[in-house]
């Protein structure tokens, strides 16, 4: 049951129909002391080469115990996760994530986090090919000046460039994002919201990020996956977000469309979904 | 009239530097030293008190404190000899203990199965006093200078093996998630992750056990006897010379207090800033 989608947009951004990331009937179950606990039931998600998903839903809902399977942090009680048909069953650097708490080793430099990444997927690269990719990568986050200072010495949003630039030097098939922006304030997530989305257009890269925040979703995402409260939650309802690619963020702002779909979601979120601390 | 308005609000010259916090640090101990001192000088000035008085401690070893490098045979050698016997037993005991507690305490800190199989043994045996091992080690390897260093290293490895598991069960999650991820080697896990992330706790243990050491080898050699500070103190008690035993302890806690600051001293070295 493979949905094609066939969306030409404007900078081309090529979407295929072969299935590149398929999560089958997964369910995550652990067993407790009162017996068996289910976070996730029945998720079904096909992810095409170059989009990008944002997953949303409450906490507590699952979305991280999906990303982890998908990064192999952790494996599916029942069902199939596949990357390009093949099962996954292990954290692996096709797979690279950016943390939300950054993940940045703090007595090594911006450079030598990027590099550890660098030397480590790419060990038979000689010495000057790795140094130049690193230097490339933190170029493109607009880090070049600040590659020797570490990481407490760095901005948070500095940090999360570094932690964004180790993830994309070492080209991952997806780049999986855990609520990256989260801890930054606006004005600097706005700015990093802009230049991902650029990175990911010129590269054509696969996106999986958690986010809570749906104006973020609607610029960055093809595809907005909803989530479900849990226990047992599952993918409620995927909105596609039809916006022209490059974005703009006044422009889709202007858009009514922009403003239909999001309500769509709150509605979703907040009424038939809500939250109900008990 | 200048000069009288100076003169009234001049501190004098004590309270000066004991408000200044640079000064105070190194005037305030000299005073309370000097108290203390003072003290002691009255409580021994009878002439029957059992204690010399501080100023007959100097008189009395006046000798030992100005000739410290004497050598006339046998035990009869002056205190830097007794002292760096001593040491040279500390540093071989303790630099094994070092890299054999660094070592477990990596191993079994990155195992779950390890620690929960060895830590109720190592709760065990920490809290064994380091002379009670002094029989089994002579029993071991029948000889004393072996004996006293095995004392050493068997005193000082628990702390430097339970600081270093303690370092390594607290590396954070994500270090780990991102090592599992980027698929490091072993050697890459333990040299650019665990080993940095552990330094600053493996540096507490040291501390501790460079200590502990210090400790265990003054009573070590009162048993064993040959050269040493140790012994030296029994020596003198058993010659009746309280001087020199005083004088003795006196210098065995300034050399402890060295080696402390010694490996604080390294630690700032060593330790990643960040870490600190």
């Amino acid at each position: 049951m493979i949905q094609t989608q066939t969306k030409l947009t404007l900078n081309q951004r090529v979407v295929t129909t072969d299935p590149f990331l398929v999560i089958q009937d997964v369910a995550k179950i652990y067993p407790t002391a009162k017996g068996t606990y289910t976070v996730l039931e029945n998720v079904n998600l096909v992810v095409n080469q170059s989009e990008f998903i944002c997953l949303i839903g409450h906490s507590g809902c699952g979305k991280s115990t999906l990303l982890n399977m998908i990064a192999g942090f952790s494996q599916p009680s029942k069902g199939i996760v596949e990357l390009k048909g093949q099962p996954i069953t292990e954290p692996g650097p096709d797979r690279m994530m950016v943390f939300q708490n950054y993940a940045l080793l703090p007595w090594k430099s911006a450079f030598e986090n990027v590099y550890l990444a660098v030397n480590s997927v790419y060990p038979h690269k000689s010495k000057a090919e790795k140094v130049s990719i690193v230097n490339e990568n933190l170029a493109m986050v607009g880090l070049s000046d600040a590659a020797d200072k570490k990481p407490q010495q760095l901005s948070g949003g500095m940090r999360q460039r570094v932690s964004i630039a180790r993830a994309l030097s070492i080209r991952p098939e997806i780049l999986i994002l855990d609520e990256p922006f989260g801890a930054l304030d606006q004005i600097t997530k706005e700015e990093l919201q802009e230049e991902l989305m650029k990175i990911c257009g010129e590269q054509q890269c696969t996106v999986l990020m958690i986010t809570h925040d749906i104006d973020e979703a609607l610029f960055l995402a093809d595809r907005l996956v909803m989530m479900t409260n849990g226990p047992a939650a599952k993918i409620g309802e995927v909105l596609d977000i039809p916006f022209d690619r490059p974005r703009d963020r006044d422009q889709i702002m202007e858009d009514p469309e922009y403003y239909n779909l999001r309500n769509y979601a709150l509605d979703f979120l907040y009424h038939r979904f809500a939250h109900d601390d008990e | 009239m200048a000069r009288a308005v100076n003169n009234r609000y001049q501190p004098n010259l004590i309270n000066r530097l004991l408000s200044n916090k640079k000064t105070r640090k190194v005037i305030a101990p000299i005073i309370a030293a000097t108290f203390f001192l003072i003290i002691w000088q009255l409580l021994t000035l009878s002439p029957d008190a059992n204690l010399p008085s501080p100023i007959k401690v100097i008189q009395q070893t006046w000798e030992l404190i100005i000739n410290p490098f004497f050598d006339k045979g046998a035990n009869n050698k002056g205190l830097f000899w007794q002292i760096w016997a001593s040491l040279q037993r500390v540093i071989q005991g303790f630099a094994l203990a070092a890299i054999v507690g660094i070592s477990v305490g990596i191993i079994v800190g990155t195992s779950e199965f390890l620690f929960d199989a060895l830590d109720p043994i190592f709760q065990v045996l920490r809290t064994i006093p380091p002379l009670a091992w002094l029989p089994i080690s002579l029993a071991a390897f029948q000889q004393s200078n072996p004996s006293a260093i095995f004392v050493i290293f068997i005193t000082s490895v628990w702390p430097i093996i339970i600081n270093t598991i303690a370092g390594v069960q607290q590396i954070p999650q994500d270090y780990v998630n991102v090592s599992k991820v980027l698929q490091l080697s072993r050697k890459e896990y333990f040299l650019e992750v665990v080993f940095p992330a552990t330094v600053p706790y493996i540096f507490t243990g040291l501390r501790i056990g460079i200590g502990l050491s210090w400790l265990a080898i003054v009573a070590a050699e009162m048993l064993i006897g040959g050269v040493g500070i140790g012994f030296f103190i029994w020596d003198a008690w058993n010659a009746a010379n309280v001087s020199q035993i005083i004088i003795a302890l006196l210098y065995v806690g300034l050399v402890g207090l060295m080696l402390d600051k010694l490996i604080a001293f390294i630690a700032t070295k060593v330790v990643p800033d960040e870490k600190k």
